[in-house]
């Protein structure tokens, strides 16, 4: 008999038992196949679904940011490619030496760098923004957790010199001050969008296809001339420190096209590395602070004089004794100049003489031709914070006021819009807009404020002040015919006049046919000396000289023996 | 010379089972083929792995069933001794404390009892044949109970339910009697929510995470329903070798170990399921059959349990991955990347092997 037929042992695993085993066995086995088939036969579309929605991503694309380039072509502001390093906390589990490596390489500080690496996020910046060769370096440690993106940066190669004309961009790329702000759309294009494949970690694994491509952004040329810009800033630099000014500002502007060649301010920034940034160095000080003028304003009086007055060229004028009461008020010249022409007043900056001018004429004339130079409206060049000044309605004008206006009390501009306004001079009276953006055909000509005749006589008048017996020698610049008006005024402060200064001048060049307009303001020169045709007019002047030797400008004038600009200059009134 | 070798060769080969050998052997065909896609580097370390098991298997087919019997309670001491020393002196890890580390090599106590179980329990029986009464099934409860507490204090639920198992199945094929299993379901389901009090915060949590795993999508739910994600988008024929998304882009966790089922999902999908399905029928088919044409109670009991466990094995792990059992460790049998479940597997499969060529050496 065969010993697993023997009866106990057959009975050892009764029939039912091993019944009920096959039996769960099978149950088991079905069991396991009909969730298989559930999955993979009836569910399948919708979980492949779900599967490839955890691996595929729609990656945008950043568009790369346009250069900002000078008119020649000079690059001012390039967007290069930068790294910055990121990590997964969770899996950056460094050993203490790779963590010190690490730390090491990025100049961090090795608590830092522990810190960040013990989050409990998903994701830190180790840093950002560091060259590509440094992050290769990174790369090179191989170590777990840490990944790199790549970045753009925003690099001025102009730095502080052109900080204020340009701006800058922030997070995200987008264009937070001047230009990059005024032409941000533009600059900054569109971005493109990928589907690609990604693990789990985020690292892209497969590029599967552009959806759609991103739109670079448009490189712009701007109207500015780097090495006037250049000229501009250094001399205001220099300036601001001689004379320990509390801040300063410069124009330099292309009287046939309107186009801005330079604009510099002072204090700056360097837009490259703006850590410790204040306020008071991001102001565009020629576009959103307003001063009042002062004596650059007789000029506008004269002219208006001439064309709605009784007077010409060579009116006379009594300004005995140096001073007049309009109702309780008085106003000074600082010595008596006697009798003078209306030419005289312009050179010698007569305030008693620009009152008797303005007191003939119409308040309203006076408010229309402030109103059609740009007075009191922003020249809307699309800075941020651009300002009008302050013009008041003629109608509430007294007539202390309107004497005061005259020569440049009682009325607010910005240095831009005093620059823009004697482009009236400079060309035949008409006022064109201004451009950041190079122009290549100029405008033939503009709005009309003054009759050529008379923008021809101020001119004139205007080539006095830097001759002898004028506010400005000091403006002169040998081989040219230069013309221009100092002015110096009292800062209000508080509702009252102060005994600080704004010192100006604002002129241009050939006198025989203008080119070049500049516009300079120094805030608060505080060495004693102030008036702006010591302060302001040299800074003028060596701008202005290089300006026209830069751009090749023929000269109008013999060299002019320096003795002339070296004799006492006549004060100008304030 | 060539029959010297002949002669070796079929003294090495002699005391393998032929149908078991070539089952186990596709088996590990398909693990090295989904470590290949899953995690190509640990292929080396598997294949030493995998010939160190064999080497067990070898020997244990040599042992006589009858040396097999008397070595059941020393084993069995040691193993508990050993578990008993893991609590007091075990080495934590994730949280739970399992290995023993000698000096010389780390051990998992709880492993040597998923064959120790069934091989006491066995030895129990047959040592009191042919008259077994209610008071042996209550001894070999205890036996059985008091390795798998230790065990599911360490805690290690995934080992803890299988050494259950090994046990029960034994003294279920021992005849335990119907009204007892009756009474034992009873006690059971009497028992789960006083189970579900004294669980650890995480086995609660596996189990809500099995009842509904969209709850917590990126916690407790994210292997659940990555690996049913993974599982369904294989379909009918699979996405093909190396090219499951979900396991090769890491959305797929423990994919060479534990849920190494839904790379094999994905990759050959329900096609590949049905092969996988069918090869651990026929292995469990071959040791139930060994079981029944066992000579002895001992042998009949220990090779029926050692098979029904391999099912276990199977049947835990994979519809754990599948979303149909709650979240144990436990690996699938011989495919899941791991020397020490091969290593117990295969010792499995040689004494399956050693109680088949033993099967009629007792009726000389």
């Amino acid at each position: 008999m065969k010993f697993s037929k023997s009866p106990v042992l057959a009975q050892a695993v009764p029939a039912w038992r091993a019944r009920m085993v096959l039996v769960v066995l099978l149950a088991g086995f079905l069991t396991l196949l009909a969730r298989s088939l559930y999955l993979q036969g009836f569910n399948n579309e919708f979980l492949k679904v779900k599967g490839e929605a955890r691996y595929e991503r729609v990656l945008e694309v950043s568009a790369t940011r346009g250069r900002i380039s000078d008119r020649h072509g000079e690059v001012l502001a390039v967007s290069t490619p930068v790294k910055s390093i990121w990590a997964i906390p969770e899996d950056a589990k460094l050993q203490p030496a790779q963590a010190r490596d690490l730390a090491h390489l990025l100049e961090l500080d090795g608590r830092e760098l522990n810190r960040k690496l013990a989050s409990d996020r998903d994701f830190v910046f180790v840093k950002r923004q560091i060259s590509p060769d440094l992050a290769e370096k990174v790369a090179a440690l191989n170590l777990p957790g840490i990944h790199e993106q790549e970045e753009y940066r925003r690099y001025y190669p102009g730095g502080e010199v052109t900080a204020h004309l340009l701006g800058f961009t922030g997070a995200e790329d987008a264009g937070q001050e001047g230009v990059e702000l005024t032409f941000n759309k533009s600059l900054s294009g569109k971005p493109g969008s990928r589907r690609v494949i990604k693990d789990r970690r985020g690292n892209v694994v497969e590029d599967v296809e552009s959806i759609k491509p991103p739109q670079e952004g448009k490189d712009m040329t701007l109207a500015v001339d780097d090495k006037i810009q250049y000229l501009a800033y250094s001399n205001l630099k220099q300036a601001v420190e001689q004379n320990k000014a509390k801040a300063g500002g410069i124009v330099v502007l292309d009287a046939r096209t309107g186009e801005v060649l330079a604009l510099a301010n002072l204090p700056t920034y360097n837009p490259n590395n703006r850590e410790g940034l204040i306020g008071a160095q991001l102001r565009n000080r020629a576009l959103t602070d307003t001063f009042e003028p002062g004596s650059t304003m007789k000029p506008f009086t004269a002219a208006l004089a001439i064309e709605k007055g009784n007077y010409r060229y060579d009116t006379l004028i009594d300004t005995a004794p140096g001073r007049m009461t309009i109702g309780n008020a008085t106003i000074h010249d600082t010595h008596s100049n006697g009798l003078i022409t209306v030419a005289q007043v312009i050179q010698k900056s007569s305030n008693v003489g620009a009152a008797k001018m303005a007191l003939s004429l119409p308040p309203e004339a006076m408010w229309t031709m402030f109103d059609n130079l740009n007075f009191g409206t922003p020249l809307k060049l699309g800075f941020p914070g651009e300002v009008g000044g302050r013009l008041r309605p003629w109608k509430r004008w007294q007539a202390i006021d309107q004497a005061t206006m005259a020569y440049g009390n009682g009325i607010s501009v910005t240095l831009i819009q005093l620059a823009h306004a004697y482009l009236a001079f400079a060309r035949d009276g008409d006022l064109i807009p201004l451009s950041l953006t190079r122009v290549d055909v100029p405008p033939q000509s503009g709005k009309p404020v003054f009759s050529a005749q008379t923008a021809h006589e101020v001119r004139a008048m205007l080539e006095m002040v830097v001759g002898p017996g004028g506010t400005a020698p000091r403006a002169q610049v040998p081989g040219y015919r230069v013309a221009g008006k100092t002015g110096t005024a009292h800062k209000l402060e508080g509702g009252g006049y102060v005994n600080r200064y704004v010192a100006s001048f604002v002129g241009f060049a050939p006198a025989s046919d203008p080119r070049l307009i500049i516009a300079v303001m120094i805030d608060e020169p505080s060495t004693g000396v102030y008036y702006g045709g010591e302060v302001a007019a040299p800074v003028f002047a060596q701008v202005m000289a290089g300006a026209l030797r830069t751009l090749g400008i023929a000269q109008d004038a013999p060299v002019r023996p320096l003795q002339v600009a070296n004799a006492p200059a006549a004060r100008e009134e304030m | 010379m060539i029959n010297t070798l002949r002669h070796l060769l079929r003294r090495l080969t002699d005391p393998i089972d032929p149908p078991l050998m070539a089952l186990a052997a596709i088996l590990l065909g398909i693990s090295v083929l989904v470590l290949g896609s899953a995690s190509p580097d640990r292929l080396g370390a598997q294949c030493i792995n995998v010939l160190a098991a064999l080497v067990v298997m070898r020997m244990a087919a040599q042992i006589p069933p009858q040396r097999l019997m008397r070595l059941a309670l020393p084993i069995y001491i040691v193993g508990l001794t050993l578990l008993l020393a893991v609590m007091e002196f075990g080495e934590v890890s994730k949280g739970a404390r399992r290995w023993l580390n000698l000096g010389v090599m780390r051990i998992q106590p709880s492993e040597v009892m998923k064959i120790a179980m069934p091989l006491m329990l066995a030895w129990y029986f047959h040592k009191r044949e042919p008259l077994i009464r209610l008071r042996d099934y209550c001894i070999a409860v205890l036996l059985l109970l008091a390795p798998v507490v230790l065990i599911a204090k360490q805690p290690d639920l995934g080992t803890a339910i299988l050494v259950l198992a090994a046990g029960f199945f034994v003294i279920f094929f021992a005849g335990l009697p119907w009204k007892i299993i009756l009474g034992l379901v009873a006690a059971v389901a009497a028992a789960a929510p006083m189970a579900w009090t004294v669980m650890h915060d995480y086995q609660r949590a596996r189990i809500l995470t099995l009842l509904d795993p969209e709850a917590d999508p990126l916690g407790k739910g994210f292997h659940i329903i990555q690996s049913t994600i993974a599982i369904g988008s294989g379909g009918i024929f699979g996405k093909g070798w190396g090219q499951g998304t979900q396991a090769q882009l890491d959305f797929l966790p423990e994919r060479h170990t534990d849920f190494i089922f839904a790379v094999i999902s994905e990759e050959f999908g329900l096609l590949g399921n049905l092969v996988l399905l069918t090869v651990y029928a026929l292995l469990i088919g071959r040791g139930l059959m060994i079981a029944a044409n066992a000579p002895t109670l001992f042998t009949r009991l220990l090779a029926g349990s050692i098979t029904l466990i391999f099912f276990t094995y199977a049947f835990v792990n994979m519809g754990m991955v599948s979303g149909i059992l709650p979240v144990v460790g436990v690996p699938l049998p011989f495919i899941s990347y791991g020397g020490t479940a091969l290593v117990t597997l295969f010792l499995g499969i040689g004494i399956l092997m050693s109680i088949h060529k033993h099967r009629m050496l007792v009726q000389k």
